[in-house]
């Protein structure tokens, strides 16, 4: 028997964000390429200042200049960061969507487009404030391949005087955006105050949407996830990163390379205690990161969907010999080339299976920014430990969009470098050591590095059958007792890996499971399905493979709804190896249409298959 | 009557004897070539008192590559992947600039599969001993033509490859390689005078050696059969090779010889200028290997050095410890570091 009290009974608006003071979203339509990104960004970063949990969304296509793109903001009270379904706020700059775009707002919302336009105001649900959005760039003063771009900043001035943002916080963000230089941020703030002077002029505001100061976000930062990864991995160590170009992954390798530079040179004699090379492929990327990994580099390289088919191969080979790798898969919509700017969570059940043979990868499944800091620096350990590729399942909306996070915790634990013997040890062991034996019953070989000052130290790394002294082998038994030990060696990595998060309500009876981006869609979903009375318990992921929590939480409730942002429901078909006497229990809620899934998907989602049970 | 001696046992320089670089009882057909280029590999480390626990030995995949496992037991060796060897020697070269890198490759493994990760290892100049064992063929997938074959050679299962060849040296040289060689198992002396030279260069040494496959593409009308290669070779250049350990002996005449000095102090002093050919001359040597083919020569010797070009590791700016050797507090910045950056934030 289930809890739920007549969840057909709950009107679809019960599951919806409530709208209102610091509760609305805006939606800015432009055209790639024109520079919004400064507006958009100048926005985010006031309203945030403002002590508003804010989020930005930007979702744009693959291309460099001409189609249309859209950001998204959210702010909410309540301090949600998922995407809504709906924007109450529509700002229109790309006359090419401008139709499509207004037929979407909700009844009793906002729409700010150029008055040039002359769009005919036709919805007379909707309040419209047209603009000289041309006009305004024109007077800036800027010149005429400038006046694009600061056009944008005419809806920075517009939204600032219907929503009531705090005009010195818009300047303080024109100055971080523009690193302090004055002749840009008075050209944009010029148009941004003639903006906000025309609206007090001639415009009398009807909405309710404004804003207003709040103290929710003392202490917390703005950053992408690629970001915070690149500067998890400086602060984890890495030594050695090769990398390929692809969309979304970039931006991590753009911000190592910054962070490094300014955080692992040596002052005193401008050495790097580090390197960077861009490879000529993703094959080759993660062939100098196995080989750096083999001569004892912590050594990584950032990827997304197609680079990570191309690793494939040395994956397999990493895998076998054993070496430690740490691979940033920031995940966009396959297969094939797919939607290069758009998010997925598809790459899960073959980067987990990656490689021929029998194979099964750790993945680490960040979910927020601070555990894509987190996973920066641990990531290493847990290879380096494990002997192992760990792969990273990062995707674009958390790497490429802004998030609000608490601070970043500094690592307390010491490096990790694994089992690593010394010139000593060896001394000691004399050719006795193993290099693929489990001393210790965590299916953990010993390793030595090239390099080492001992006789013994030297063992010969390949592919093909090894024994447990690392020499050949074509022996069946021998084969399948290695294959034995990285059976175990597997089984003690769901001990180490970091555990899941789980949340239970009590008297719940369904449970929810879900990783990395979909995270906040869940959190947001399960507050408003309990205000229509449906219970909810919430495990999270952290890594594959999983450990026995998630087992015994699937388990424990009626039906455990697995919510990720694919078509096939991956992870599901993971979850359902794992626990095969509850696969018929876990109930597939995926989507993917290229956007980070929404509260409302899951909560209506979770109703209405409720309603089936 | 005499006093018995017990036997001498000649050792080196750092005190290992000739047997502390040996490998593993090789796998490969009696009298393949690649046996002897481990064999001279073998006495070159030991006659220049390599410290093999500071030798890395990569390959990729094929009979060559196996071979890294038949020479030096006490060094470090990764048999990797089909053609993609160069990224994991500069991957290691790149945590560990200090060591010796050997790697040994094919001509499948380096220009058919290979070719791209080939070129890019040359561009980067990584710093590593690269030595192509080239018998035109695949031997361990059973007699295949490779990208060296030459033009109209005929094999018993292959056929006639009727595509022109894809020449090692002359790839090396247009991707600015400042070490590039040829030679032929056949030919020990000049494999150990080259194996000592490339050991000191600064960058990628590229030695593309002619090695018989005894199984497959032996017979005599095939240019990489031992008769073949005993009967053709022309030696283009001659040269002397001084260790930094040693002093130089000035014993030819002004002009007859000129002097590169190597990356490592040791010296390549190239004889015989005056006949013609000079291996410092980039144009000249890419001039020779196309007339080469032209002409269907099989040339061999010095072709091409130039101690200029930068490596990678140096490129970098990488410290004197090795990466893979730095301390933590070399890795991890401080807690107020990192307090910064999120103030900036």
């Amino acid at each position: 028997m289930s809890t739920i009290t007549r969840p057909d009974l709950a009107p679809p608006e019960a599951l919806e964000s409530p709208v209102g003071v610091n509760n609305f979203s805006i939606v800015a339509a432009t055209v790639n390429g024109s520079g919004s990104q400064t507006a958009n960004n100048t926005l985010v970063r006031a309203l945030f200042k403002m002590g508003i949990p804010t989020t930005g969304k930007n979702l744009f296509p693959s291309n460099i200049a001409g189609l249309p793109t859209w950001f998204l903001i959210r702010v909410s009270s309540e301090g949600y960061i998922t995407r809504r379904e709906k924007s109450e706020i529509l700002v229109a700059m790309n006359r090419a969507t401008v139709t499509e775009d207004i037929a979407k707002v909700p009844a009793g919302g906002v729409v700010i487009v150029p008055l040039e336009w002359k769009i005919p105001q036709d919805r007379t649900d909707l309040t419209y404030y047209a603009l000289p959005v041309q006009q305004f760039a024109k007077e800036s003063g800027a010149n005429a391949k400038l006046q694009p771009y600061v056009a944008n900043m005419v809806y920075v001035g517009a939204l600032t005087a219907l929503l009531g943002i705090d005009e010195a916080e818009i300047e303080a963000a024109l100055s971080y955006h523009f690193g302090g230089k004055r002749r840009p941020i008075e050209l944009n703030l010029g148009v941004v105050k003639a903006a906000i002077a025309y609206i007090r002029a001639n415009i009398t505001k009807t909405d309710p949407f404004r804003v207003q100061r709040m103290q929710a976000t003392t202490n917390k930062v703005l950053i992408d996830g690629n970001s915070a990864a690149a500067l998890g991995a400086v602060f984890g160590g890495f030594t050695v990163c090769a990398w390929y170009p692809i969309t979304p992954s970039t931006s991590l390798v753009d911000a190592l390379i910054d962070y490094a530079k300014d955080l692992r040179v040596d002052a005193d004699t401008g050495v790097h205690n580090y390197a960077i090379v861009q490879s000529e492929d993703e094959i080759a990327a993660l062939g100098m990161v196995v080989g750096a990994g083999w001569a004892g580099a912590r050594s990584m390289t950032a990827t997304s969907g197609p680079g990570i088919s191309l690793m494939t191969e040395y994956t397999g080979l990493a895998y076998f010999t054993e070496i430690p790798a740490v691979i940033w898969d920031i995940m966009r919509m396959g297969p094939s080339t797919g939607l290069p700017t758009r998010v997925s969570q598809g790459d899960v059940l073959s980067v987990y299976y990656l490689g021929h043979g029998d194979t099964r990868q750790v993945c680490l499944l960040p979910a927020n920014m601070a555990e894509c800091f987190e996973f920066g620096w641990k990531a290493f350990d847990l290879a380096e430990r494990l002997q192992t590729p760990v792969f990273v399942l990062s995707d674009l909306d958390l790497g490429m969009n802004t998030w609000m996070t608490d601070q970043f915790e500094y690592p307390t634990q010491p490096l990790d470098r694994g089992k690593v013997l010394t010139a000593e040890q060896l001394a000691e062991l004399k050719n006795t050591w193993e290099r693929y034996g489990d001393q210790d019953g965590d299916g953990i070989g010993q390793r030595t590095l090239p390099g080492t000052d001992s006789p013994y130290a030297a063992y010969f790394t390949r592919g093909s059958g090894h024994n447990k002294y690392a020499l050949y082998t074509e022996r069946g038994d021998e084969w399948e007792a290695n294959l034995a030990r990285l059976h175990r060696k597997h089984e003690y990595a769901r001990t180490i890996v970091p555990a899941p998060v789980v949340d239970e309500m009590a008297d719940a009876r369904i449970g929810i499971i879900a990783y990395g981006s979909s995270d906040p869609a869940v959190q947001e979903a399960r507050a408003r399905l309990a205000n229509v009375g449906v219970k909810t318990s919430y495990l999270r992921l952290k890594a594959l493979p999983v450990n026995a929590t998630v087992v015994d939480f699937i388990r424990k409730y009626d039906r455990v709804y697995v919510v990720e942002n694919n078509y096939d429901g991956q992870m599901r078909k993971i979850l359902q190896t794992e626990v095969p006497d509850r696969a018929n229990q876990l109930i597939q809620l995926a989507h993917c249409d290229g956007l980070p899934l929404s509260s409302e998907f899951v909560a209506q989602g979770i109703v209405n298959l409720e309603k089936e049970q | 009557m005499a006093i018995q001696e017990p036997p001498q046992v000649d050792l080196n320089r750092i005190g290992l004897t000739k047997g502390d670089y040996r490998g593993r009882p090789s796998t490969l057909c009696k009298g393949c070539g690649h046996d002897s280029i481990s064999q001279r590999i073998i006495s070159v480390a030991y006659d220049l008192a390599l410290k093999p626990t500071q030798v890395i030995k990569l390959s990729g995949i094929g009979c060559s590559s196996k071979t890294p496992a038949y020479f030096m037991n006490q060094s470090h060796g990764f048999n990797g992947l089909h053609g993609r060897m160069p990224s994991m020697a500069t991957g290691a070269t790149l945590a560990n600039h200090s060591l010796t890198a050997i790697a040994v490759s094919g001509d499948g493994d380096t220009v058919s599969i290979g070719l791209g990760q080939f070129k890019h290892l040359v561009r980067r100049n990584v710093p590593m001993l690269y030595i192509v064992e080239n018998n035109g063929v695949y031997g361990l997938t059973k007699g295949q033509f490779s990208a060296t074959a030459d033009k109209g050679q005929e094999l018993k299962y292959a056929g006639r490859n009727e595509l022109p060849p894809i020449d090692v040296c002359l790839e090396a040289l247009v991707g600015d390689c400042g070490f590039v060689a040829r030679s032929f198992a056949g030919d020990p002396r000049q494999v150990e005078q080259l194996l000592k030279a490339a050991l000191s260069h600064r960058g990628t040494a590229v030695i593309d050696i002619i090695s018989p496959c005894v199984t497959f593409n032996d017979h005599d009308d095939s240019t990489k059969s031992y008769a073949y290669g005993k009967a053709h070779e022309e030696v283009i250049s001659d040269f002397g090779f001084v260790p930094a350990y040693e002093e130089i002996n000035i014993d030819y005449a002004e002009g007859e010889i000129a002097d590169v000095r190597m990356h490592d102090g040791s010296h390549v002093r190239l004889k015989k200028l005056d006949s013609g050919y000079d291996p410092r001359d980039r144009f000249a040597a890419m001039r020779l290997m196309q007339e080469a083919h032209q002409n269907q020569t099989f040339l061999t010797g010095l072709i091409y050095i130039n101690e200029d070009r930068p490596s990678l590791q140096e490129m970098e700016h990488l410290p004197e410890t090795p990466l893979a050797q730095l301390p933590m507090e070399k890795l991890r910045p401080s807690r107020e570091a990192l307090a910064k950056v999120l103030a900036d934030l």
